[in-house]
């Protein structure tokens, strides 16, 4: 689960997170127990409509604030470590 | 201590166009009688004075609100419209975006990043004149109730310097209750507002889901997340909203309905109306909780309104419902800190342990534990069994909302299961702190209004705050019975206040 969330825990934080995790499972029961055979899911409270602009060319941030925050930047790029190592 | 520290008995200044409130700063910066230049430096003076011990702020921009004070002056004086809110101090919560100014959420993760954009809410308090005095404290990306999981250390309760100021929108609260500042910008997501303004004896409104623009502030759960105003009256917290809210084509969640007139009915008063005490939460809050939720209905009674107890027991489901759906979004919203866009990185030798490291090193205890349930909740196999069933629950509770409100205009409940308590003392039970949100977040669950008005004060001198929901975009008819309980409360049950530390009190008694 900790590498799904891309989270690197140490053990000891790992075990006392599955003892929190459990109790707050038992805390949430009530809602796992409940009869909703015929009640639809909420995703959100009021209801939406989609959101369109007219397609029209505007200026959007320029690449150099976008960048300008970014750990690591090169040849106006975000720069991150290797993601499939090593070309043979 | 045989008096509570209440009634605005700060002495130097007492009197001080500052204490007025939001609207008559603006009627005397708007007509000359005062510069707001004179108001940034009282507001500064009172930061300088309180920060010590208070810790309302992450950040000062005080050359900012200096040079924006300047320009209000300046546009008085050439006879320009310097905007409603002209010249009127206000703190921003740091979830807010602030072109050019660090913007943290509290988290080490964000470190040093100064974002390219203002939110809206910004935006528009600049254009109406209000002076931002800087970014106030939070619990990380708006988790908690209490400021303590701030990486940058709790803000204290100016009522009792012991106690937690409530969360996340600790720093605003606390700002606006010691009276640093006329009014305050925070984000409900769970209780976020309303909670911390009954812990400090302020105002806070959460405003209708898309009544106000969330463009620029940084998401916590995006079906949840709202932001509203604190200030220690309800018609100032108003006034501020009203500047605020509308429609923004930046916010694809924003709502299209013109803004309400929230002030024009304000003293209208409350007879004739239907007022429905929601009973459910009684058992499970402290007495004083209880007896002020009830004090209030009487009171309402009293003046007119017709107030029957009602049981609406799906109000229990929003808790353990909430406690999947927000941590499920948040996990989602929170992948964008992955050590690449913005923020920290911690290296590592491939992109997955960068990101891994990062954020492992980024985010404080309460977020890793909240992405890690959300992460659970979400994953393969226990998606339908939680989280498909939390998005049910939440349906149960807006129609039970739904059919109270055939019966009633508005609604009454406590705002919070106790009164401000002492740090670190839910800090070990994770559940226990969640429990502070108990009353508040069926509203965000619904998204429908609610504001938290100051009511009465515990035996330990503590502000009680007193919950009015409303239908959505019911702000008018809401606030309007907010300012009816405000009118029967005593006045020394809210800010601001002298900020009160027990031990020198004790010691000088």
């Amino acid at each position: 689960m900790a590498r799904l969330a891309r989270l690197e825990l140490t053990d000891d934080e790992l075990t006392t997170l599955v003892g929190e995790l459990s109790a707050l499972l038992d805390h949430v029961d009530k809602v796992r127990q409940l009869d909703t055979s015929d009640v639809p899911p909420t995703a959100h409270p009021l209801p939406l409509v989609n959101v369109l602009r007219p397609d029209e060319v505007r200026p959007s941030l320029d690449r150099e604030r976008a960048l300008a925050g970014a750990p690591a930047v090169e040849s106006n790029r975000y720069l991150v470590p290797s993601i499939l190592g090593e070309a043979p | 201590m045989s008096s509570p520290a209440g009634g605005g008995e700060s002495e130097s200044e007492a009197g001080h166009l500052l204490d007025r409130g939001v609207r008559a700063i603006a009627a005397a910066v708007r007509s000359g009688e005062a510069t707001a230049t004179s108001l940034v430096e009282e507001a500064f003076r009172r930061v300088a004075r309180s920060e010590p011990s208070l810790h309302c702020f992450n950040l000062l921009t005080r050359d900012a609100a200096f040079e924006a004070a300047a320009g209000v002056d300046e546009a008085v004086a050439e006879g320009r419209d310097p905007g409603p809110l002209a010249g009127v101090p206000v703190a921003l919560k740091d979830n807010l975006c602030t072109t050019g100014v660090a913007t943290t959420c509290s988290s080490k993760i964000l470190g040093g990043w100064e974002p390219p954009y203002d939110a809206t809410v910004v935006t528009r308090l600049r254009e109406a004149g209000a002076i931002a005095v800087g970014k106030t404290n939070l619990d990380e990306f708006a988790m908690g109730s209490s400021t303590e999981n701030s990486a940058f250390g709790p803000t204290r309760n100016p009522w009792d310097v012991t106690r937690v100021p409530g969360g996340s929108s600790g720093g605003s609260s606390a700002a606006v209750a010691a009276g640093l500042v006329a009014f305050g910008l925070g984000s409900d997501t769970g209780g976020s507002i309303r909670q911390p303004a009954a812990l400090c004896g302020v105002v806070g409104i959460k405003p209708t889901y898309g009544l106000v623009s969330r463009y620029g502030l940084i998401a916590f759960a995006s079906s949840l997340d709202q932001i509203g105003t604190f200030a220690p009256t309800v018609g100032d917290a108003a006034a501020a909203l009203e500047v605020i809210a509308g429609h923004d084509p930046a916010d694809s969640t924003s709502l299209s309905q013109p803004a309400a007139d929230l002030l024009s009915g304000l003293g209208d008063g409350v007879e004739g109306l239907r007022v429905g005490l929601i009973e459910d939460f009684l058992p499970d809050v402290a007495p004083a909780c209880a007896r002020a939720a009830e004090d209030a209905g009487e009171a309402l009674a009293a003046t007119g309104a017709t107030v029957d107890r009602v049981s609406i027991p799906e109000m229990l489901l929003g808790l353990p419902a909430y406690y999947i759906i927000a941590p499920a979004e948040a996990s989602s919203n929170l992948a964008r800190y992955d050590g690449v866009r913005y923020g920290l990185r911690v290296d590592g030798p491939d992109v997955e342990a960068m990101n891994a490291r990062t954020r492992a090193e980024g985010f404080g205890r309460e977020v890793r534990r909240r992405i890690m349930i959300g992460t659970y909740a979400l994953s393969a196999g226990y998606y339908d069994a939680y989280y498909g069933q939390a998005q049910k629950a939440r349906t149960l509770v807006i129609r039970a909302f739904e059919r109270a409100y055939e019966r009633f205009d508005v609604l009454l409940a406590p705002t919070t299961p106790s009164t401000a308590f002492k740090f670190g003392a839910k800090t070990q039970n994770p559940i226990e702190m969640y429990l502070s949100d108990l009353c508040t977040i069926p509203s965000n669950l619904s998204g429908h209004p609610a504001v938290s008005v100051p009511f009465a004060l515990d035996v330990e001198g503590l502000p009680v705050g007193v919950q009015v929901l409303a239908p959505a975009l019911g702000e008018a008819l809401m606030l309007r019975v907010a300012a009816a309980l405000e009118a029967m409360a005593p006045a020394s049950a809210r800010g601001p206040v002298r900020v009160r530390v027990p031990d020198e009190e004790a010691a000088g008694a």
